[in-house]
């Protein structure tokens, strides 16, 4: 745009209204996108949770399952617990290779579907879940019903002579590890793809 | 001060439709305006100073003519007011939702529950009106249904109306964020349990889902963040943005138009042929 004088590029009343709106967007802006980012923040920021003990060595036999109540969300009362099955692990059943992190199958009672209870039902060597009837057998793979992985499970480890219960992960039917998903979000095929993991939980390394 | 300002600017503005019969007589030729003298007098033209003193430094009147006193067309029936019982019924769920607010504690650890407890069996008229916002609430999504139904089955969905028709699908989303995020406040199991579900089938949006989850959650579980964000999501987030686009909703109403029902055919004027005599 010629200007008002030889060689102005720019005339003074489009460069005053140029800095004014400049000026106002830049003021918006800092105030909108701190706000946006405080909004947001959670979603970047990793949650760690820490070691719960959760029992001796003998009281979970290999072959049936025991609960026992964790906090995976702490400061909230009971809305913050959780239930976990537990049992030892069974070389006979436990194929995958022994880490350091399962000799004890934790098992959640989230149901993978959408996040219903399930519960061990001892009788038929099934997990049940009441609500949309999924069924999962001793290791937690889905046998019936609309859930799309088999139940998380939790790592496990010996500390000071007691068991410990630690995060979180998921598993695909083949029982590989992957960083925890919510329910509803499948781990076979390109579902690990479509449901990625997420910054605010990842699962511990050197697990398999 | 004139009695017909509009006729003074040479504006054609719609003047309230009064019947003939209420509209006051013009004064006869050469008499002067009759001063006020009984109090009812003194009162009505006390108010029509403070009107004629609002109006002339806000110009208000015309805009609340070109607001209400619109042409509908002919064949307009009882299910036009579906839109304006919808407005209704966010206006009712706006004014017992502040008031609840005013006894309501968004805390995770038990004090949501006891709060709302309290709201319905302690506050004088609590239960009546936290009943009022909650059946309201289905009212309002029943009643936006209607008004939706109506609008397709009429096809005023049509141009010029396509905007308004986004508008409205937008605030129907709102609407049902806004059941989604009031669901949990009562904070029993529930609520608790509808919200885990809920969160969980947002998530099955595949990418985005996850984060998303993450997002309404406030971090990877349900926390005792989760709770007051959906507070501040229902009670401050929402209420804004429905209201805004109600406005925009209405605004577009009003500029153009509303349309005749579909069994109404038009009746395009013949043109009328002139016999020019030389």
């Amino acid at each position: 745009m010629p200007g008002a004088f030889e060689g102005e590029t720019v005339t003074r009343r489009r460069f005053m209204t140029g800095t004014v709106h400049g000026a106002g967007m830049l003021m918006t802006a800092g105030f909108v996108v701190p706000s946006v980012a405080f909004a947001l923040g959670p979603v970047f920021q990793n949650v760690t949770l820490g070691w719960q003990t959760v029992g001796h060595p003998d009281d979970f036999p290999d072959d049936n399952y025991v609960p026992v109540v964790i906090t995976t969300s702490p400061g909230i009362g009971e809305a913050g617990k959780s239930t976990v099955y537990m049992r030892r692990r069974d070389p006979a059943v436990d194929t995958q290779p022994l880490t350091q992190y399962n000799h004890w199958v934790a098992i959640t009672s989230r149901c993978s579907h959408l996040g219903c209870s399930v519960l061990w039902v001892e009788a038929s060597q099934h997990f049940i879940c009441p609500c949309h009837g999924s069924v999962f057998d001793v290791e937690g793979v889905r046998t019936s019903g609309p859930a799309p992985r088999p139940l998380d499970r939790f790592y496990t480890r010996l500390q000071d002579g007691l068991v410990q219960v630690g995060p979180r992960y998921s598993v695909n039917t083949e029982l590989r590890a992957f960083s925890p998903r919510d329910p509803g979000e499948p781990l076979d095929g390109i579902g690990q793809y479509a449901y990625p993991s997420r910054p605010t939980v990842r699962k511990l390394p050197g697990s398999v | 001060m004139s009695r017909t300002p509009t006729r003074r600017r040479g504006l054609k503005l719609p003047a309230p439709p009064l019947p003939p019969s209420l509209q006051p007589p013009p004064p006869p030729p050469g008499t002067q305006r009759r001063r006020p003298h009984t109090p009812l007098e003194h009162a009505a033209e006390a108010g029509k100073t403070v009107v004629d003193w609002v109006d002339e430094r806000t110009s208000l009147s015309g805009a609340a003519r070109w607001a209400m006193f619109r042409k509908v067309p002919r064949g307009t029936n009882w299910f036009y007011t579906l839109g304006s019982a919808t407005m209704f019924a966010f206006l009712s769920q706006a004014v017992t939702g502040v008031f609840l607010a005013m006894y309501y504690r968004p805390d995770a650890a038990g004090g949501a529950y006891e709060s709302v407890r309290y709201i319905s069996t302690s506050v004088f008229l609590g239960n009546f009106v936290r009943g009022m916002h909650r059946w309201g609430a289905t009212v309002m999504v029943v009643l936006i249904f209607l008004h939706m139904a109506r609008t397709f089955l009429w096809g005023a969905y049509k141009y010029p109306r396509e905007l308004n028709w986004v508008i409205g699908v937008v605030l129907l989303i709102l609407t049902m964020v806004m059941g989604f995020t009031g669901y949990l406040l009562p904070f029993d199991e529930r609520s608790y349990w509808a919200t885990i579900v809920g969160v969980n089938i947002n998530g099955t949006g595949p990418i985005l889902g996850p984060y998303l989850s993450d997002f309404l959650r406030g971090g990877p579980e349900f926390n005792a963040t989760t709770l007051s964000r959906f507070y501040a999501i229902h009670m401050l987030i929402l209420p804004g943005a429905i209201a805004a686009l109600i406005g925009a909703h209405l605004y577009l109403v009003m500029k153009l138009g509303t349309t005749a029902p579909p069994w109404l055919r038009a009746t395009p004027k013949e043109p009328e042929l002139v016999e020019e005599t030389v």
